[in-house]
């Protein structure tokens, strides 16, 4: 059903590769921003580490680094061809 | 007459009326049933209905509380959904498969008795399994085949536990059972089997991604939901539900991320959001119970709306690997949007459904005090933002132009999509009208300052993550692939051992048949020796020899009678 893309068709404002980079340096920008406001939340959780500067900031950065590079090792063991069963 | 029936029986009856009714007609019709059923669900007041005699049992077929009354609503909800996206089938197989699999679920959630919950339980199974079949292919026959042998022998397993519990407690009341005996424990197992506890796990990757695009919709709704709502009722507090939740939770997004199949990457994040979900019924607060009950009311949206999604990607370009699209935001921008709608909420942003129930379970589990299960809960939120929310709509949408257009989705699928949009929109910024339908009393505030700023936090580094390595090109590529997973051991090793134990019982039949023969060929030879044509027993003898017996005979009597 899908067919080629036709070379007359709009073009996008994402497919200039300027435009995607502008984005990504607002969202570094708000990524900056959303690290340093943590100075003024009070917290009031149970577990110290809460409490440390910008605890889930980090947590969430560090986890999803760690969760790309572990399964992208996880693949050297699971990987297979896609018809694997079908052989 | 209200209150004496289970409202799972409006639409398993209902269903079998609808290969009668011709197009436009059935259309209505099948959109009719849900809202019928949701009308006589509001109708139901609070107890136990619906008493059956049934082989000297007395079985309880409906019993109205609110915990079955939230899942029975939402049931509907889905039903609804699920319907609205699938009116351009014309299927009647799906049509009727659908709605028996639906009644069933909510036939399920109602039984009051341990019996009655089999007999449901295994309905689920069946009906459910021709939504794969539906797809026609070789691959969805056999992925079904598997599927329909796991859920049948959870079935048995329940069963057994059942009669192992009866003969110890006399009692088949679905009630609270908790880990205390053999019986339970069987009953434990079944449950979950079907709420793909870890390595039990793998006929939902296996299955789902092989169903039809309209039935991995009610798919993804019904079948799990079922198991969570009865380890809520009989297992709740059961703490080994802790670290079996938090491990589910947290190994299926290490594949949701390699994962190629975008459908398979959304069956291994519901096995992710499950685990949210059995974690809080292990903890077995009133916070943990509503906030897993919660949860799963709200995964049932929003998954069913991401499935939506991608099934209509995989209706319209007839593929949803993550290799072979890109840029589908230009042919299908209401489908994108509703997408990352989705996304968002799964990802727990704030204004959307998950923010507030996946947080119950999570401050739960901080209040108990759990810091290791909270650890691991933090560590899957996020991976569920970079595999669920970032990982799906872009591969799809976004990425690298694939140059592949086409339609927009039907519009039938818009209104479904749009509509479960709007209840996870809806949930998420005004809880509070969503809290009375749930077990207990709420007491829980979401929108506080340091939650909110530090969920955005985490959310928004873990999508920094993503973006620097996405820019850097550490991030894995899509790949055409299969990932093993724990169904290699019955898929490969297993069937050889199969294979292997059937060669050997063949010998053995080969061999005992051979000797039978063999023996039955010896016994023939005797008996044809002494009865075949011309033996000892088979000689015609004259008759001068018999009257010389006979007299023999006479005369043997005569003397013995003197004696």
């Amino acid at each position: 059903m899908a067919v080629k893309s036709d070379p007359n068709e709009n073009a996008y404002w994402l497919d200039d590769r300027s435009n995607v980079d502008l984005l990504v340096r607002v969202f570094y920008v708000v990524c900056a921003v959303l690290v340093l406001i943590d100075v003024f939340v009070g917290k009031h959780g149970p577990f110290s580490v809460e409490h440390w500067f910008a605890f889930y900031a980090w947590f969430g950065f560090i986890a999803c680094v760690t969760l790309v590079l572990v399964a992208k090792q996880l693949r050297r063991v699971v990987m297979r061809p896609e018809d694997y069963y079908d052989r | 007459m209200t209150g004496e029936y289970t409202p799972g029986l409006i639409l398993i009856l209902g269903a079998l009326v609808v290969p009668l009714l011709p197009g436009r007609v059935r259309s209505v019709y099948l959109l009719m049933l849900p809202v019928v059923a949701f009308a006589y669900l509001l109708t139901l007041p609070y107890g136990e209905f619906g008493q059956i005699r049934f082989l000297g049992l007395t079985l309880t077929t409906l019993r109205v509380d609110k915990l079955s009354l939230l899942f029975g609503y939402v049931f509907l909800i889905a039903t609804l959904l699920g319907t609205i996206y699938a009116l351009h089938v014309r299927d009647t197989l799906q049509h009727v498969a659908g709605l028996i699999y639906a009644g069933s679920a909510i036939g399920a959630v109602f039984a009051g008795d341990l019996v009655t919950l089999f007999i449901f339980w295994e309905a689920v199974a069946v009906a459910s399994v021709f939504l794969i079949w539906a797809r026609r292919t070789p691959r969805a026959y056999r992925a079904g085949m598997r599927y329909i042998v796991i859920h049948i022998g959870s079935g048995v397993l329940l069963l057994a536990g059942v009669l192992l519990h009866y003969r110890a407690t006399g009692s088949l009341d679905f009630i609270h059972l908790g880990l205390i005996s053999p019986g339970t424990t069987l009953i434990f197992l079944a449950f979950g089997i079907k709420s793909a506890f870890p390595l039990l796990h793998n006929w939902l990757q296996d299955a789902y991604p092989e169903a039809t695009v309209t039935g991995t919709v009610l798919l993804s709704a019904f079948t799990t939901k079922v198991a969570i709502y009865a380890l809520a009722r009989g297992f709740a507090g059961t703490e080994i539900l802790i670290p079996i939740g938090a491990t589910m939770t947290a190994f299926p997004i290490f594949y949701a991320v390699i994962e190629n199949d975008l459908r398979r990457v959304l069956a291994y994040s519901l096995n992710n959001q499950l685990g949210f979900m059995v974690c809080g019924i292990g903890i077995g607060t009133e916070l943990a119970l509503n906030g897993a009950v919660a949860h799963a009311f709200a995964d049932i949206i929003f998954k069913a709306l991401l499935f939506m999604s991608m099934g209509a990607v995989l209706f319209r370009v007839g593929t949803v690997k993550g290799s072979e699209l890109g840029g589908l935001y230009k042919s299908m921008p209401w489908t994108a949007g509703f997408c990352m709608i989705g996304a968002a909420s799964i990802s727990a942003f704030p204004l959307f459904s998950a923010f507030v129930t996946k947080s119950m379970v999570i401050a739960a589990a901080m209040e108990k005090g759990y810091f290791w299960t909270w650890v691991v809960l933090l560590f899957a939120s996020a991976g569920v933002f970079h595999h669920a929310g970032i990982k799906i709509p872009y591969f799809a949408f976004f990425a690298h132009d694939s140059g592949k257009r086409c339609q927009e989705a039907p519009w039938n699928m818009l209104i479904a999509m749009g509509f479960a949009a709007a209840l996870c929109i809806g949930i998420g910024a005004v809880p509070s009208l969503f809290y009375p339908l749930l077990p207990f009393k709420v007491n829980f505030t979401p929108y506080s300052l340091d939650h909110v700023v530090g969920q955005v936090q985490l959310l928004f580094l873990s999508a920094l993550a993503f973006t620097l390595l996405m820019r850097t090109g550490i991030y894995p590529p899509e790949l055409r692939s299969t990932n093993l997973d724990f169904d290699w051991f019955y898929r490969r090793p297993g069937k050889w051992l199969m294979i292997v134990i059937g060669r050997w019982c063949e010998a053995a039949w080969t061999y005992c048949v051979a000797s039978l023969a063999r023996n039955a060929r010896m016994i023939a030879r005797v008996v044809y020796r002494h009865h075949g044509p011309g033996s000892n027993l088979a000689r015609t003898w004259p008759t001068g020899s018999m009257a010389f017996w006979t007299t023999i005979m006479l005369a043997a009597y005569l003397v013995l009678s003197y004696l």
